[in-house]
C-alpha cells in the first residue's frame, strides 16, 4: 500500500487517517501519523527498541491504548518513535465478547538536541474516531488532543 | 437545530428530544457564527441530555468544539442524581493561569528584558519531553497530589500569601492518590515544575489599559506600563493520563451505547467510580497548583537576580480553567451543592463569596484570561450576576479559528518572531515550527470574547495586559 497515512484539517487539535491491510498495519501507520504531529519519524535513528503489549475490549479502545502508550514512552522514557518494526493484533473470544490483543516492536531514539520536537500530543480521543473498510483494507481516523 | 436569539448576547437551544434542560450560549453575532461552524452547539445540546443536569447547559463566549463537552462549556449536576464526566473537565486537568504583579515599570526593565527572558528560559523547563529540575520520589509525589501548592510553599517555593491568592488555596481537599494508575504517576514524576508545550506559555507583560481603577487597585494593578508575569500551564501528563484512564474505566463499567458521543462517558457522582475519578481529578488539580507555584518561584528568583530585587512581586491570583468542583448554588430558589464542570471556563465569583480571599471579597474574584501567544491578555472581575447566568463562570481565552496545518502553511516561526520584535515583543521558544502553529492569527479575537463577557456581566473588565516578553514551550 502506497500511502501510510494522511494528516487532516482540525480546528483545535490533530486529526489523521491511517491506512492498512489489517488492524495491526493500520495502527502501526496511525502511530507514525501521530508522532508526525510532534516530530519527523523519518529523521529518528533506530537506536533503541521498545516492545508494546496490551489488551482492549474493542478496536477503538485498542487504538486509544496503543497510541497513549507511545505518549507514555515519550514522556517517561524520552523515546521518539521512528519506525514500527512489527505489529500484530489478535482477536480472542472472551465470554461471548472479544478481547483485542496487540503486540508490537517499535524502534527509535531518545530525545536529544539533534531532533526538533515541534508539537505535543496530550491525549488520544474517541472524538470522530472511525474504522472503515476500504478496497485495500482498513481506514482508521483519529483525533488527538494537542 | 433550533437556535433562538434571546437578546444581543444571549442565544438558546430550547429543550427538545432527550434534552433535560435548554442550552444557553453567550456570544455576539460574530462569535455565534464561529460556534455554528463546528460541533459546539450540538455538543452543548448533548450535555443538556445528561442525568441530573441543573438549570441549563451553558456555553461561554470563547466556546469551540471539544470532545464530548464543548470547550467553554459549563454544566452543573445534582450530587445525588447527577454525574461526573472526565470529558466535562478535559484532558488537561487544572490547565490554568497565575498572574504575578511587580513594582517595576516597563522602562525599568527595558534594558534587561532580553536577559530576564533568557534567564527565565533557563530556569523554567519547557518543551516536549523536558523533565523537571527535581527528581521526585513516588512518596513525595503522593504528598504533592494531596497537598498541592501547600507542599510547594512548605518546600520554600513562594509564600503563604500566594496560597491565600490561589483558587482553593492551592489544594483541593478531596484529593487522593489511591485511585491513580502507576502510568499516571510515572508521567507525573519527571514533569513537575515544567511549563510543557502547545498553547502553554509564560509572559512578561505590561499593563496596557485600566478599565476599572478601583478594582484594579484592589488587585495590585496601579498604572499603565506596570510589569506583570503570567504563567499558563496545567497538570501535564499526569492529568492527561488520569482522564484517559477514567474514560476507559467508565466505558468498561457502564458501556457507551446510547451516548450521542463516546467522550460524554460519565459515572454517577456518588458511585464508587465517580468518586474515584473525582478524587483523582482533585489530585491532578493539586499537582497543577504545585507546578505553577514552583514556576512562579523561579520567576521571582530570576527577577531578584537580574533586577536586584523581586520586591512587590505578589501574586494577584491563580485560576483553574479545566475542573469539576462541588459548589453551593441556587436552583429554583433553593441553595444546594452541585458538581460544577468548567471545561475551558473560568470561575467568576462576585463580591461576598466565602471562597474568595478576604482581600478581594469586597470587589469579587480576579478572573484571568490569557490571549494567544503575543496578543493581549485580560484581567476581569467576577460578578454577582454570573451566579444566575452561568453558575459563576465566564470565558477562559481565545480559542482557535485556524487548524495547526493551515497555520504551518501560512506562517513561519522566525517570521512571527520578527513581527513580534517589530512590536517590541521579545520571543524565546523551543521550536520555531511550534511557534508557527500557535500564531496569534490562528486564534479568535480575544478582545471580542472579553467584550461579550463584560457586556453580559459574566465577568467585568478590569485591565488589559500586553506582552513584552514571551516564552513558549
Amino acid at each position: 500500500m502506497e500511502k501510510k497515512y494522511e494528516i487532516l484539517e482540525h480546528m483545535a487539535d490533530g486529526k489523521f487517517r491511517a491506512y492498512g491491510r489489517n488492524l495491526g498495519e493500520c495502527l502501526g501507520n496511525a502511530a507514525l501519523a501521530m508522532v508526525s504531529l510532534m516530530w519527523d519519524p523519518e529523521k529518528i535513528k533506530p537506536a533503541i527498541k521498545e516492545t508494546i503489549k496490551l489488551e482492549a475490549t474493542g478496536p477503538e479502545q485498542l487504538t486509544v491504548k496503543f497510541l497513549t502508550e507511545l505518549i507514555y514512552l515519550l514522556e517517561v522514557k524520552s523515546f521518539l518513535l521512528g519506525r514500527v518494526n512489527e505489529i500484530r493484533v489478535e482477536e480472542v473470544p472472551n465470554n461471548g465478547n472479544k478481547t483485542y490483543r496487540l503486540e508490537a516492536e517499535v524502534s527509535g531514539d531518545r530525545i536529544s538536541p539533534e531532533y526538533e520536537i515541534y508539537g505535543q500530543v496530550k491525549a488520544v480521543t474517541y472524538n470522530e474516531m472511525k474504522i472503515e473498510t476500504s478496497d485495500d483494507g482498513l481506514v482508521l481516523q483519529v483525533v488527538v488532543d494537542m | 437545530m433550533d437556535l433562538v436569539r434571546i437578546n444581543e448576547f444571549v442565544w438558546e437551544i430550547p429543550k427538545s428530544g432527550e434534552m433535560k434542560v435548554p442550552a444557553r450560549i453567550y456570544a455576539s453575532e460574530k462569535l455565534i457564527e464561529l460556534a455554528r461552524r463546528d460541533q459546539t452547539l450540538q455538543q452543548a445540546r448533548n450535555v443538556a441530555c445528561l442525568p441530573g443536569i441543573q438549570r441549563m447547559s451553558y456555553v461561554m463566549p470563547d466556546a469551540h468544539q471539544g470532545y464530548g463537552f464543548p470547550i467553554g462549556g459549563v454544566a452543573a449536576f445534582d450530587l445525588d442524581e447527577g454525574i461526573i464526566s472526565p470529558g466535562g473537565v478535559g484532558y488537561d486537568i487544572n490547565c490554568g493561569v497565575r498572574l504575578l504583579r511587580t513594582d517595576y515599570k516597563e522602562s525599568d526593565i527595558t534594558a534587561r528584558r532580553k536577559e530576564l527572558l533568557a534567564e527565565i528560559f533557563k530556569e523554567v523547563p519547557a518543551g516536549v519531553g523536558k523533565g523537571g529540575i527535581t527528581k521526585l520520589s513516588r512518596n513525595v509525589l503522593k504528598e504533592i497530589l494531596v497537598r498541592g501548592a501547600e507542599w510547594a510553599v512548605e518546600q520554600g517555593y513562594g509564600t503563604a500569601e500566594d496560597l491565600d491568592r490561589t483558587e482553593e488555596r492551592g489544594r483541593m481537599k478531596d484529593a487522593s492518590w489511591e485511585f491513580i494508575s502507576d502510568r499516571a504517576m510515572e508521567r507525573g514524576i519527571p514533569q513537575l515544575g515544567t511549563l510543557g508545550a502547545g498553547n502553554h506559555f509564560l509572559e512578561i507583560q505590561k499593563v496596557d489599559e485600566i478599565f476599572d481603577v478601583e478594582v484594579a487597585r484592589a488587585f495590585g494593578i496601579h498604572e499603565k506600563g506596570q510589569v506583570l508575569v503570567m504563567i499558563h500551564c496545567g497538570s501535564r501528563g499526569l492529568g492527561h493520563q488520569i482522564a484517559t484512564d477514567y474514560i476507559e474505566l467508565m466505558e468498561n463499567k457502564f458501556g457507551f451505547k446510547g451516548l450521542p458521543d463516546r467522550e460524554l462517558i460519565n459515572a454517577p457522582f456518588k458511585s464508587d467510580l465517580g468518586q474515584r475519578y473525582y478524587k483523582s481529578m482533585c489530585a491532578a488539580v493539586n499537582y497543577a497548583f504545585a507546578n505553577r507555584q514552583m514556576i512562579a518561584h523561579w520567576v521571582r528568583d530570576v527577577f531578584a537576580k537580574v533586577m536586584g530585587s523581586a520586591k512587590g512581586m505578589r501574586q494577584i491570583y491563580d485560576v483553574c480553567h479545566n475542573v469539576a468542583k462541588v459548589e453551593k448554588h441556587t436552583v429554583n430558589g433553593k441553595e444546594k451543592l452541585l458538581c460544577v464542570h468548567r471545561k475551558g471556563a473560568t470561575r467568576s465569583f462576585g463580591p461576598g463569596r466565602a471562597e474568595i480571599p478576604e482581600v478581594y471579597r469586597q470587589v469579587g474574584q480576579p478572573v484571568l484570561i490569557p490571549g494567544s501567544m503575543g496578543t493581549a491578555s485580560y484581567v476581569l472581575v467576577g460578578t454577582k450576576e454570573a451566579e444566575e447566568m452561568s453558575f459563576s463562570s465566564t470565558a477562559h481565552g481565545a480559542g482557535r479559528v485556524m487548524s495547526r496545518n493551515e497555520a504551518l502553511r501560512r506562517f513561519r516561526g522566525e517570521q512571527i518572531r520578527d513581527e513580534l520584535a517589530r512590536k517590541d515583543v521579545e520571543l524565546k521558544a523551543t521550536s520555531w515550527k511550534g511557534v508557527a502553529e500557535e500564531a496569534s492569527a490562528a486564534y479568535k479575537d480575544v478582545d471580542e470574547v472579553v467584550r461579550v463577557s463584560h457586556e453580559t456581566r459574566l465577568g467585568k473588565l478590569v485591565a488589559r495586559l500586553v506582552p513584552i516578553g514571551v516564552m513558549k514551550g
